[in-house]
């Protein structure tokens, strides 16, 4: 119990002394899921959009798709993307496993379906309610796509948080892809794993506790997004 | 003066519109007859007024009309030139020939302001143009000051003459209305007729539901009395309540139950 205690002290001073090892690996954690989730929402949101506004031949299946996705198992997606990124993968050649590059691809690839799936169950709800008021207008498929996307824009922000909480969170495509090479593709899930293996509880309480701190950030965003909408009755 | 000058205004816009012409129109949805063989004609100019009882199919006649409903049978021409469905036809800016506003008005979930400019912008009018466009669009929609509000804050009857305006901006030929003063108090009623009277002295086609016998009494040229999908009479206004013209459109005037 006293070990724990101590355990929580040496967390709170690293947190507090700003320690440099701590605050790379909370950087490029933040980097590497900042960037997993903006080509996520470039991808799924039009994704989304497509899947709502266009008719087409397999359209059902890909929403079913889409949404069985969404529960896609990290270490399932890291071996994939391993697959392909390892030397003997058909993308080898370019020599990005165990690179921060291969982690912004494996949660890519994991958080894409979950934002197409969100994003699409959102603009579907409005495009119910604008169908027969942008036909009247003559909106050509594009121009109904890009509007539905700006009307559904605080849903669509709030697709996007889940996605960041999805990616911060996540460890085995990581951990798969990255290596967790200390100083190079460590981030706060792997380090987290690391050390409590080796038992040195400190670090991984520090990275835990700004983990959390992310977490609370992240809803609470939501949260006021949500109402800001509601009050402009933009929800 | 101001009277000729409408009237030459109408006669242009009546040369570049045609007469709709419904032939046959015929509506199945799920196996289930709701328009019976509709023909008649309407004018390219003047106010026709669809009288009916609810469910009649006063509602998707102006659907099929807008080319929002395709009919199972028949043709509907008109409009700008001959064509399959009326909103294959467009004006020279690309914005449709006939422009239907909803009984529920519907808002983007912008402000009043962007709800309107969102229009202009599609149909490419220069940004230059826009706020002025908006402002004049707003003012004739009496909510000037309710420009920078979100349009679905606005009350039930601001909601509805802003969409009035939003239609009006692109200058349809014809403006089709779905009961577009339901619910509304009385004065947004007398700004939605007045927004209504100006586009007709533009040379708006308008076509207007609705339920309100005193609201067509005051604003019809010709009156389209729709009784479970099938066209019943279509006459002037005055032939209209001189003489109804069936036992099923006396009733509805009467306000008694309607025999099947």
């Amino acid at each position: 119990m006293g070990d724990f205690a101590q355990a929580f002290q040496i967390a709170f001073n690293l947190l507090w002394s700003m320690d440099l090892e701590l605050y790379s690996i909370v950087y490029l954690s933040l980097k590497v899921s900042i960037s997993a989730v903006l080509i996520s929402c470039a991808i799924g949101f039009v994704i989304g959009a497509a899947l709502t506004v266009f008719r087409f031949p397999g359209r059902r299946f890909l929403l079913i798709l889409f949404n069985a996705l969404m529960g896609l198992p990290p270490v399932v997606v890291g071996l994939m993307v391993y697959m392909v990124l390892s030397r003997a993968g058909p993308l080898g050649v370019l020599g990005l496993l165990y690179t921060p590059t291969a982690m912004i691809v494996a949660q890519t690839v994991l958080i894409t379906p979950l934002v197409a799936a969100l994003s699409a169950q959102v603009l579907q709800e409005l495009h119910l309610e604008y169908d027969e008021f942008f036909r009247s207008l003559q909106l050509s498929a594009r121009e109904k796509l890009m509007a539905l996307l700006w009307e559904g824009r605080f849903g669509l922000v709030t697709v996007g948080l889940a996605g960041f909480g999805r990616a911060i969170s996540e460890v085995g495509a990581v951990m798969i892809v990255g290596g967790n090479i200390n100083h190079m593709t460590r981030i706060m899930t792997t380090a987290i794993a690391l050390e409590t293996s080796k038992g040195t509880l400190a670090l991984a309480l520090a990275l835990g506790i700004i983990l959390i701190v992310i977490s609370l950030l992240v809803n609470t965003s939501v949260a006021l997004i949500r109402a800001k909408a509601r009050e402009a009755i933009y929800a | 003066m101001l009277e000729q000058t409408n009237r030459t205004v109408k006669s242009t816009f009546a040369r570049r519109c045609k007469p709709l012409q419904f032939e046959d129109v015929v509506l199945e949805i799920n196996g289930i007859t709701l328009i019976h063989q509709i023909n008649c004609t309407l004018e390219a100019s003047g106010k026709t007024v669809v009288l009916g009882p609810n469910g009649a199919g006063k509602s998707l006649f102006l659907r099929l009309m807008t080319g929002l409903m395709e009919p199972t049978n028949g043709s509907i021409t008109g409009g700008l030139e001959e064509q399959e469905g009326a909103l294959t036809s467009y004006q020279d800016n690309g914005a449709p020939c006939m422009s239907l506003v909803f009984q529920n008005p519907i808002m983007l979930r912008r402000t009043a302001y962007e709800n309107i400019a969102f229009v202009l912008r599609h149909h490419r009018v220069p940004k230059l143009e826009i706020a002025g466009k908006v402002a004049a669009a707003l003012s004739i929609a009496r909510l000037e000051t309710r420009a920078q509000v979100p349009a679905r804050r606005l009350s039930g009857g601001e909601q509805q003459r802003l969409a009035l305006a939003r239609t009006l901006i692109i200058n349809p030929h014809a403006l089709l209305l779905d009961e577009p003063t339901a619910s509304l108090d009385p004065l947004s009623t007398s700004i939605v007729e007045d927004m209504i009277e100006q586009a007709d002295g533009m040379g708006t086609k308008i076509v207007f539901v609705t339920h309100d016998i005193k609201q067509a009494k005051r604003m019809a040229d010709d009156i389209l009395f729709i009784h479970e999908g099938r066209v019943l009479a279509h006459k002037s206004k005055r032939d209209f309540f001189k003489d109804p013209g069936s036992k099923q459109a006396q009733a509805y005037l009467d306000g008694r139950v309607l025999e099947k």
